[in-house]
């Protein structure tokens, strides 16, 4: 008489306690859960920080950064609290404002990059065959190229435009996006829940959005924080060149350059603005790491996830 | 499966070049007017224009472009009318030696500092170790040059100079204490992402099966780190390696400008600057060549290194 | 870099016939962890093998570690003794331990493949395991050949000079089974060596170990969860559950008759090529470590469970030439185990097949894999598909579900041929024919509840309003024995029963006149399978559904299907009604495959014509 044991005891039929709930908008909740570990936290601080100064600084400025105020390198004082910078213009003004349109050109960089990216690695990774034979082979081609050559070889063409340096930086990313978003769709399409959606009849564009897009949000998640930081390193990285804004503009990169000279008189018009972006770029890329840490535990292979669970934990039996 | 991957290679450089070339040709703004720019009256549009080849047909363009690479005619600077040639060739042997100097200091630092990672994992050694390399990763390349530049040279210490003072043409081995703070930079820009590699293949290794069976045979942990984990840890590393150097290919552009050195990476910015056309196609060529020859040297360093790949059943 | 000879023996002279001696063995999830197995007490003699049994997450491979004084990651041994010829490994220090691993105590993984290192060669690995215990040997090179040719391998240098990757899954362990006799140990441990080897290559590999053991009176640990193949082998048999052993005495007796509960539920789990007959599984989920409470931790889960079972623990209680640990002992020794009701035949019937497949030739790009296979499916019966790993069958349920376009031949669906790939067959065809994958870990869209999954199914065919949708799901939830409360449920906290009953209600939601299941219950345990595959003929007989069932386990079979088709390397090698192809099989491929297959001794079962006549069991 085992079978019908008693009308199964509560015990017997819970599920394992031990396992994350998956919400409905999972990537929210896991957003939620990074935020709460330590690098996390850091992370987000440090990046929240920096964005901070540059979108709230140029409203708090005390001087405008274009004003000859003070002496040529001159020393932190009561009144210029940074110094002066190679000019004499205020330095605290200056990097207020100097970084703002490094955000926004980082941000659309990497917005298109993603979406550029996203869409050629799941095109590729669901039509197989002579598709994706050509997406890939297009990708390594671009990727033959260091980004900022990349950048640098356009720019020696068309002149330094902002949008065009925003344009070749996303551009340069959207190979990488699409390797990795390629072989995420990959993975996925293998599992057997899609083959079922497909044997509902489902056409092929419904399957991508309904059953292989939703468990692609996390990789893609992880990727754009990377590629934020990339795009943030990459721009500034060409302001300091002198392939972003023109003199006189305030801007983070450029003034690094421009102050180097006066480096022994007065470090400072080089260091803050240099510290703000090593801020920003260390803030976004902890909390990306923090953020893919969390989505692997979360988002392994089922049957890893089943077999850590079914085994209460890290014990193998 | 060598022969593959240089017919492949072949066939990128080739892709390549037509991509340069057609960037620089086709794309909107005339380059002669381009690099004429306000002093531009007719008379010199044409005389430019013939000197670039710009009024003959696309094709031909191209082909007297690559066939002057394979010949060694690869035209004139714009800027200082020299043979590109010999205006690139040492700031290509200079560049070489830092990469190379950089690249095999990295490899090392990295690999070692790893495996030590690895063998202690969870210390504080590993721990502050984790945390640094999340810091040094995020950081981009001029910042560290810059921290560097700080810390021993003008700001802090000064042991180093700041600036090269190499004349372009010589050669970086006459001066070798200005290779100093370049070459740090680089290789505190790639030790991170070596090290990180190296330390997740052998943990992942010392944590494999293979291992724990080891172990229930009696090996000595000796024999098993060296023998066992190692072997199997350094596949993936070795790629890492070398995505590292063709990392290297573009960093060079920022350190090199930073510190006034000679290299090829000083030689594009001057150049892009000067919309000097024909050193531009060349340089970036040469990146793109030096980019598809690592690819494949590593590619064949890392099946030599897996059995299960270079051999079939 | 010490080579350190083992530690000298001990021995007294009473114990001369006793090799391994476990007494109270504890190992926790760390330092003060809940317990993973605690108790754990056994002897085996010289020259005998006993056996460790259990289902998944019963603690046996951590049992079989610490025979070696070694513990997974996170684990730690505890508590106890481990006496191997008198000698403790659990008070070694770890240079000594060390010495003895290899040498005096071996062991056999479970999965060759990932046992052996990708980057040494196999002749490598080999010596090492000589190499590394110095003294013990004076000739390696012998000593590898000789071992080499114990464990039916070809002692030549060219096969020494592969790479694992070269050598077969067979070969593999056989590689592993010559490492572990190398140092001529006292104690072998084997960790389910078996699992993944075809029947043929199972055989062979449990004969090697039998006769090695004999021939050098070595004591083994053979550790399973297959019945059939540890009554074949052992000596004596320890079943385990929840990290205690429950019952432990001599094989024959013990199959023959069981006493505790859990064990007697069990061998009724255990499907018989010989019978046909209805199975029983175990209903619920062996608890985790952590989530053991107070008290037997069967109770929950069984049919004589009393009051004080779930508050007392039990102490093992020596009864029948057996030890048992359950409070009842007495009162169920006295009573019969349940045999199981045999099972109805449907009439045969003469009607049009629901399925025809003729002449199918598969191929997977330009590999063939199908070579002119045929099978017919009449309506409201069961075929089943048999064949090992390699054999084409899973390709077969592919195409015949248009998973798999890339074959030529006729499949015939209720008269009209189908199409190849499900994209062009009408969604009319595509509801009627159902299929049920594999792995229930993959075949759930983790992002989606039960009741998602399941509606979804419904709402691709069938245009219903909301409620009677509701209606529906909770309907064909209940038939599969879920209830209500799992539509909220997401996959991860199922189990895989669960989960595989989940993916059995999506595909009855619609109403299906074919179902396809393949291998539907190879990945799990022996008592959620009796639970699926009872479940699955209970529905077809309701619901009076044509199936194709796919597996490789020859026993299953007769409990479902009323014919069989036999796969061998992509073509028919035999078929037939089950009986005649398992009981008078013609194809050689068929007659050595029934003889490989291990059988479940002890148990005396009536010699069958496949009648519906049920049985007793025979008194010893």
């Amino acid at each position: 008489m085992a079978v019908n044991a008693p009308a199964a005891s509560p015990a017997a039929r819970t599920p394992p306690q031990n396992v994350k709930r998956i919400r409905r908008h999972q990537w929210a909740s896991l957003l939620w859960v990074a935020i709460r570990t330590p690098r996390g936290a850091i992370g987000l601080g440090l990046a929240s920080f920096v964005v901070l100064v540059a979108v709230i600084g140029p409203f708090v400025a005390p001087q405008s950064p274009y004003a000859l105020v003070t002496l040529a390198f001159g020393k932190p004082n009561g009144q210029f609290l940074l110094g002066g910078d190679f000019l004499g213009r205020d330095v605290l003004s200056r990097v207020l404002n100097g970084g703002w349109l490094l955000l926004i050109m980082a941000a659309c960089a990497t917005a298109l990059g993603i979406v550029g990216g996203a869409a050629a690695g799941v095109s590729a990774a669901y039509l197989r065959g002579r598709s994706d034979g050509i997406i890939m082979r297009t990708v390594d081609v671009i990727l033959a190229f260091p980004q900022l050559v990349f950048a640098l070889l356009l720019l020696s063409l068309l002149g330094p435009r902002l949008w065009l340096i925003t344009i070749a930086v996303g551009v340069s990313h959207a190979p990488q996006v699409a390797r990795v978003i390629r072989s995420a769709t990959l993975d996925i399409t293998e599992r057997d829940f899609v083959k079922a959606a497909e044997l509902q009849g489902m056409r092929p564009a419904k399957v991508m959005a309904k059953e292989i897009l939703p468990n692609l949000v996390s990789p893609l998640m992880v990727e754009a924080g990377l590629r934020l930081t990339y795009s943030i390193v990459i721009i500034s990285g060409l302001a300091f060149l002198g392939f972003g804004q023109e003199p006189p503009a305030a801007n983070w990169g450029l003034m690094i350059n421009e102050n180097r000279i006066g480096l022994s008189l007065n470090p400072w018009s080089v260091i803050v603005p240099a510290a703000l972006i090593a801020l920003l770029t260390i803030g976004t890329n902890t909390f990306t790491d923090a953020f893919a840490r969390v989505t692997i535990g979360v988002d392994r292979r089922p049957e890893e996830a089943a077999l850590i669970d079914d085994l209460g934990g890290e014990v193998s039996e | 499966m060598v022969r593959r991957r240089l017919a492949v290679g072949v066939l990128t450089l080739f892709l390549v070049s037509v991509v340069v070339f057609l960037a620089t040709e086709v794309l909107p703004g005339n380059a002669a007017y381009a690099i004429l720019g306000r002093t531009a009256t007719p008379a010199r549009l044409h005389a430019l224009e013939a000197s670039l080849h710009l009024n003959r047909g696309i094709f031909d363009q191209y082909w007297v472009w690559i066939s002057g690479l394979f010949t060694g005619r690869l035209g004139n600077s714009l800027v200082n009318g020299l043979p590109v040639w010999s205006y690139v060739e040492p700031r290509i042997v200079n560049s070489a030696v830092l990469v190379f100097v950089a690249g095999a200091a990295g490899a090392i630092l990295g690999v070692a500092l790893g495996a030590v990672a690895a063998l202690r994992k969870d210390s504080w050694f590993d721990h502050i170790t984790s945390v640094v390399v999340l810091a040094v990763t995020s950081l981009p390349e001029f910042v560290v040059a810059i921290g560097l530049i700080i810390l021993l040279s003008t700001v802090v210490w000064h042991i180093l100079p700041a600036v090269s003072l190499l004349a372009p043409g010589t050669y970086a081995w006459s001066q070798p204490e200005l290779l100093v703070l370049p070459a740090a930079t680089l290789v505190i820009v790639i030790v991170p992402y070596i090290l990180r590699m190296m330390r997740a293949a052998m943990v992942e290794a010392l944590e494999s099966d293979y291992v724990e069976m080891a172990r229930l045979k009696g090996v000595p942990e000796w024999r098993i780190v060296l023998m066992h984990a190692l072997p199997n840890a350094i596949a993936p590393t070795i790629q890492v390696i070398g995505l590292n150097f063709l990392y290297l290919a573009g960093g060079i552009v920022i350190v090199e400008y930073v510190f006034n050195f000679p290299g090829i990476g000083q030689g594009l910015v001057f150049a892009v600057n000067d919309r000097d056309v024909p050193v531009v196609q060349f340089i970036v060529l040469v990146l793109a060549a030096f980019y598809v020859v690592v690819n494949i040297v590593t590619d064949v360093i890392a099946l030599l290194a897996t059995p299960r790949r270079r051999i079939a059943r | 870099m010490s080579h350190r000879a083992a530690p000298p023996i001990q021995t007294t002279p009473a114990q001369r016939g006793i090799r391994l001696k476990v007494a109270d063995l504890e190992v926790r999830l760390g330092r003060s962890g809940p317990d993973v197995v605690s108790e754990i007490s056994f002897a085996v003699q010289a020259g005998e093998v006993l056996g460790l049994v259990g289902e998944s997450g019963s603690g046996k491979s951590t049992v079989a570690l610490a025979l070696l004084g070694h513990a997974r990651r996170g684990l730690r041994i505890t508590a106890g003794q481990v006496l191997l010829d008198g000698q403790n490994l659990l008070a070694l220090p770890p240079g000594d331990l060390r010495a003895v691993r290899g040498a005096r105590v071996s062991y056999v993984p479970q999965d060759p493949s990932s046992a052996l290192n990708p980057t040494l060669r196999v002749g490598t690995q080999l010596r090492e395991a000589l190499r590394v215990h110095a003294g013990v040997i004076d000739n390696p090179a012998d000593r590898v050949a000789q071992v080499m040719q114990e464990a039916y391998l070809d002692a030549t240098p060219e096969m020494l000079r592969r790479y694992p990757h070269q050598l077969s899954g067979g070969q593999q362990q056989r590689i592993t089974l010559a490492m572990a006799f190398a140092c001529r140990p006292s104690l072998i441990v084997l960790d389910e060596p078996t699992t993944g080897l075809d029947v043929s290559t199972q055989r062979h590999v449990l004969d090697t170990v039998r006769s090695m053991c004999r021939s050098y009176g070595v004591a083994a640990v053979y550790v399973s969860h297959d019945l059939a193949v540890v009554s074949g082998l052992v000596s004596d048999v320890a079943v385990m559950y929840a990290g205690r052993i429950v019952e432990i005495g001599p094989t024959a007796r013990l199959f023959r008759e069981p006493v505790h509960p859990y064990t007697r539920g069990l061998i009724e789990a255990v499907p018989s090529p010989e019978r046909a007959e209805a199975l029983t599984g175990i209903d619920g989920q062996q608890p985790r470590p952590g989530r053991r409470g107070a008290g037997c931790s069967f109770a929950p889960r069984c049919g004589h469970a009393i009051g004080d079972c779930t508050t007392e623990d039990p102490e093992p209680v020596v009864i029948a030439g057996r030890s048992v640990r359950c409070l009842r002992v007495w009162d169920i020794q006295a009573t019969r185990p349940e045999r199981a009701a045999a099972v109805a035949c449907p009439p045969a019937t003469t009607e049009a097949p629901t399925l025809s497949v003729r002449g199918i030739c598969a191929s997977y790009g330009s590999t063939p894999v199908l070579f002119d296979v045929g099978l017919e499916v009449p309506p409201r019966a069961c075929v089943a598909v048999v064949g090992e790993s390699g054999s084409g069958k899973t390709t077969l349920a592919r195409c015949v579900a248009g998973l798999h376009s890339n074959w030529t031949g006729e499949i015939t669906f209720q008269g009209a041929p189908l199409a190849r790939g499900a994209r062009q067959r009408g969604k009319d065809v595509l509801q009627r024919v159902q299929y049920i994958f594999q792995n229930p870990y993959t075949s759930l869209n983790p992002r989606k509840t039960v009741g998602q999954i399941v509606a979804q199914q419904l709402e691709q065919f069938v245009d219903l309003p909301f409620r009677e949708r509701s209606a529906r799901v909770v309907q064909v939830l209940e038939d599969v024995s879920l209830g209500g409360d799992f539509l909220s449920r997401y996959p991860d906290q199922l189990s895989g029963g669960e989960r595989q009953r989940v993916a059995i209600a999506r595909a009855l939601v619609v109403q299906p006149d074919l179902l396809i299941c393949d291998e539907v219950t190879s990945s799990l345990d022996v008592s959620v399978q009796a639970i699926i595959v009872e479940l699955l003929r209970r529905i077809q007989q309701e619901r009076q559904l044509a199936m194709i069932f796919i597996t490789h386990n020859l026993a299953l079979v007769r409990s479902i299907a009323q014919s069989a088709v036999v796969l061998c390397e992509g073509a028919v090698a035999e078929s037939g009604s089950v009986e005649q192809v398992l009981e008078r099989p013609v194809n050689p491929y068929t007659i050595r495959l029934m003889e490989d297959v291990p059988k479940l001794v002890g148990l005396e079962r009536p010699g069958t014509s496949g009648s519906a006549a049920s049985g007793r069991r025979v008194d010893p």
